[in-house]
Formats: structure tokens, sequence, C-alpha cells
């Protein structure tokens, strides 16, 4: 495998750092917003959030690509390989993430939410001050676990025609007939990735065991 | 909630008026028939058998709970169930918990300053110079800038006090604010407490602590499934109660202390 080849395998590695960021930031925005929704004590907001979560959480990525790339095409909304994916990571990241963050929200415990109205703050100053910077903590182990199956999860992207490094590792793969070589290389970059931030997770997560001692 | 009082409860020197507060979990009625009124500058203590309703009651007071039936007025608000007329309650009204809820991820002074700062508008040197000034009130200065975790439970009681005096509520509601506490350090917390009502502070202290209950209450109030069974100034409470279960409970309390 020539120096060519490896410089296309990282054209693949930068795009799935792209979409890894699309889907984090968007699914991040998205998910608290369900999260939000989804404990907001209004009957109709939790039970379409729950749905929404239901729905996207019990369906296969895969699909769910499938559907905002060729679905949406089917009934006249032809978009951009780049923004269907960009939507349907988003909607993905924002299922899963809303789910982990509700959980966290709801182990605060009650008592926080009642001396915090008990001294007349509001909604926004309750949560803003309040519930999310405790529940934020809770949730980080599992908020990070999610961004390394997300990353990982990028790979399906290629079903759409996205080159990212899966599909990269694909395209050399057919011209130099070295599968084990190329898809080692692939496996090594995607584990360089996502390794570094399984650690920072167990390190926060040891911090975090101090820190509540 | 709307049923009208059916007398006038609201005078100049009321500071709080519950009339024929009812509230029902289901089937279960925790408050029946709830008539009480607090006077500016009155200290009471509530004390009653688990379950009998005095958290509840107070709780009622600032909407952390909602009821079904009657009236309650704080000042000069009558509590509705709009954002309006609760805030406003709350504003005035301050409330010390069993488990003294501070927030953990903030020092003492920013536990004190929050409030202030996002509810009552205040600057920032302006709510640290008022949380100082109390922190030092209940004797913790010291420790401001340590987070709650780091103190022990009577030390974190006392910040919880000084958080909810930082807002300059016209009646303290105090919930159990003993029970989790270990023996040790129950009398500093009392003393806290104690000073503030010769200080002229209108309080509802929910407690079993009677010896708090002679040094400062102006009345005892006995509950038991959800009724007010007995109110009386300490000294009839104590040494001459009327009702059975008024005595009962005392033997009960009095002989475990």
């Amino acid at each position: 495998m020539g120096w060519n080849e490896f410089l296309f395998l990282l054209t693949g590695l930068k795009w799935t750092v792209a979409l890894s960021a699309i889907g984090f930031v968007g699914g991040g925005l998205f998910g608290l917003g369900v999260a939000l929704l989804r404990t907001s004590g209004i009957a109709p907001a939790e039970r379409v959030t729950a749905g929404y979560i239901a729905l996207f959480q019990g369906t296969p990525l895969l699909m769910q690509l499938f559907v905002v790339y060729y679905g949406l095409a089917l009934i006249g909304l032809k978009l951009d390989a780049w923004v269907a994916v960009a939507i349907g990571f988003t909607l993905h990241a924002s299922a899963y993430l809303g789910e982990i963050w509700r959980g966290s929200i709801e182990a605060v415990p009650k008592g926080q939410t009642e001396a915090a109205k008990a001294l007349s703050l509001h909604y926004v100053s309750r949560m803003k001050d309040v519930i999310l910077p405790q529940a934020i903590r809770i949730s980080l182990p599992a908020t990070i676990g999610f961004l390394v199956q997300l990353i990982k999860g990028t790979s399906l992207a290629a079903i759409v025609g996205f080159t990212e490094l899966t599909r990269a590792g694909n395209i050399v793969s057919n011209q130099i007939f070295q599968p084990l070589l190329v898809f080692g290389i692939v496996g090594i970059l995607y584990f360089l990735l996502c390794w570094p931030l399984s650690l920072y997770g167990s390190h926060l997560e040891r911090r975090m065991a101090i820190a509540s001692r | 909630m709307n049923q009208p009082a059916s007398q006038s409860i609201a005078s100049a020197d009321t500071m709080i008026a519950m009339a024929h507060v009812e509230k029902w979990y289901g089937d279960f009625q925790a408050l029946s028939d709830i008539n009480l009124t607090v006077r500016k500058g009155e200290r009471i203590v509530l004390c009653g058998p688990s379950g009998s309703g005095k958290s509840t009651l107070i709780r009622c007071i600032n909407h952390l709970e909602t009821y079904q039936k009657g009236e309650i007025r704080v000042g000069g608000t009558r509590l509705g169930d709009d954002a309006r007329t609760i805030d406003a309650v709350r504003r005035e009204v301050g409330m010390v918990f069993q488990h003294f809820n501070l927030f953990p991820h903030m020092t003492v002074l920013q536990n004190c300053m929050l409030a202030p700062m996002r509810s009552l508008r205040l600057g920032k040197a302006e709510a640290e110079a008022t949380a100082r000034q109390l922190l030092g009130r209940v004797k913790i200065l010291e420790q401001a800038e340590k987070y709650p975790a780091q103190l022990s439970g009577g030390q974190q009681q006392r910040v919880a006090i000084a958080r909810a005096l930082c807002m300059k509520p016209k009646v303290m509601l105090f919930d159990e604010p003993t029970s989790a506490l270990d023996p040790e350090m129950v009398k500093e917390v009392l003393d806290t407490m104690i000073a503030l009502a010769e200080e002229g502070m209108t309080m509802i202290c929910v407690t079993h602590e009677m010896g708090f209950a002679r040094q400062v209450a102006d009345r005892v109030i006995f509950m038991a499934n959800g009724a007010i069974v007995e109110e009386a100034p300490p000294e009839a409470f104590f040494h001459n109660p009327r009702h059975e279960r008024t005595r009962k409970f005392l033997g009960e309390i009095l002989h475990k202390h």
C-alpha cells in the first residue's frame, strides 16, 4: 500500500471525525431539548418525546439513514448526502442522548428541586444553575460511551455513498487486493480515535468518585 | 382550592392564614380542615406522630405541595395556582429542610448568593455582602469557600438557614431541621434557631425538640391524622394537655428523651 492510498484513508478519517462532530453537536443540542421536554411534567410533551426516543432506539441506524436519504427523495425531497447524513445522525444521537440525560436529570435528588423552588428560583435558573450541572456530572460516563459508539456508527454513512473511513478502506482494498492490511489500518485509525475518549471517560469517572466522597 | 373562606382571615398583623385547607392523595386525606392563623413575629411549633401531616401542612404554605380545598394567605398575597402568586409567596417564605438540600456543586458562599442574584436580581457585590453577613450571623463565615460535602451536618444546616435568610424572608419554615443530625450537632442548629426567634422572626417549626418548644414557642400545635388536634401555649400544652391523643404522644416522646 502506497502513500497515496494511506492519504486517501486519512481523508476518509477526516469525514468520519466531521460526521461524529455533527452527530454529537446536533444530537447534543436536540438531545438536551428532548431531555428537558421528557422531564417537563407536561404530559403531552413527555409522551411525544417518549415516543420519539422509543422510535429511534428501536430501529437500526442504518434504516434511519436509508429513510432520510432515499425515503425523503421518494416523496420529492432530494437532500444532499451531507445534509441527509447530518439529519440522520442528529435524530439518532438526540434520541439516545435525550434518554441518557433524562435519566441523569431524574437521578438528581428531589430535594435539590424543592430547595430551588423554596428559594423562588424560576425554571430556567433551577435547570441551568442547580439541576443540569449535577445531571451532566452524573451522565458523563454514559455520554462518553455513547460518543464512542457514535464514532463507530458513522461507518454506516457509507450506505448513502458517503466516503468516510470504512468506505475509503473498501475502495483502497478493492484497488490493491490487500484487505487484511487495509482494514487492519482502518481498525487502528478507529481505535486511535475512540480509545483516548474511553480513557478520558474513566478518568472523569475516577475524579467524580473522589469528588463525591 | 377556590372555596371562599367562611370568615375573614386577614388582619393587619396576620402573617399566614390558612382556612379550611384540605388535601388528599387519592383516597387518603393528608390534611383535613386546617385552620391556622400566624401573627407577625409569632413562633409556632408543630408536632405529632409521623404521617400526621405536619410536613405536608408547612409545604402547602410555599406551594411545594398543592391542596384541593381551602385558602392560604401569606402576608397580603392569596396563594393561587398561578406562577405569579406562588413566586410572590416564595420570595417571602424561607424554608429549611430535614436533609439540608444545599447545592453540592457550589461553595457555601455561592449557595447563599444564587437566589438573591437570580430572583431578587441583586448585583454580585451586594449579594456577596449579604451572604457574608448572614453566614457570620450563623457563625460559619470561615467556611464560606468550602463545599457542602466538606462540612458537618450541623454546619450544613446552619448554612441552609443562612441561605434562606439571604432572601430576607418574612417567615421561616423549618421541616424537622434537626432530625437528620447526629446528637452532638443538634444544639448548634437549635441555638441558631433560638437566636433567630429572639430577633423576632415569624417561624413555623416542625420538630420533636420539646425543649426548643418550651423555650421559644408562643404556641404548640399537635396534629394527628391530618388534623389539628390541639393548640396551646407551651406551658398549658405540656402540663395540661386536653386531649387523650396529645397526652399519649407526649408520654411517648418525653419518655424517649
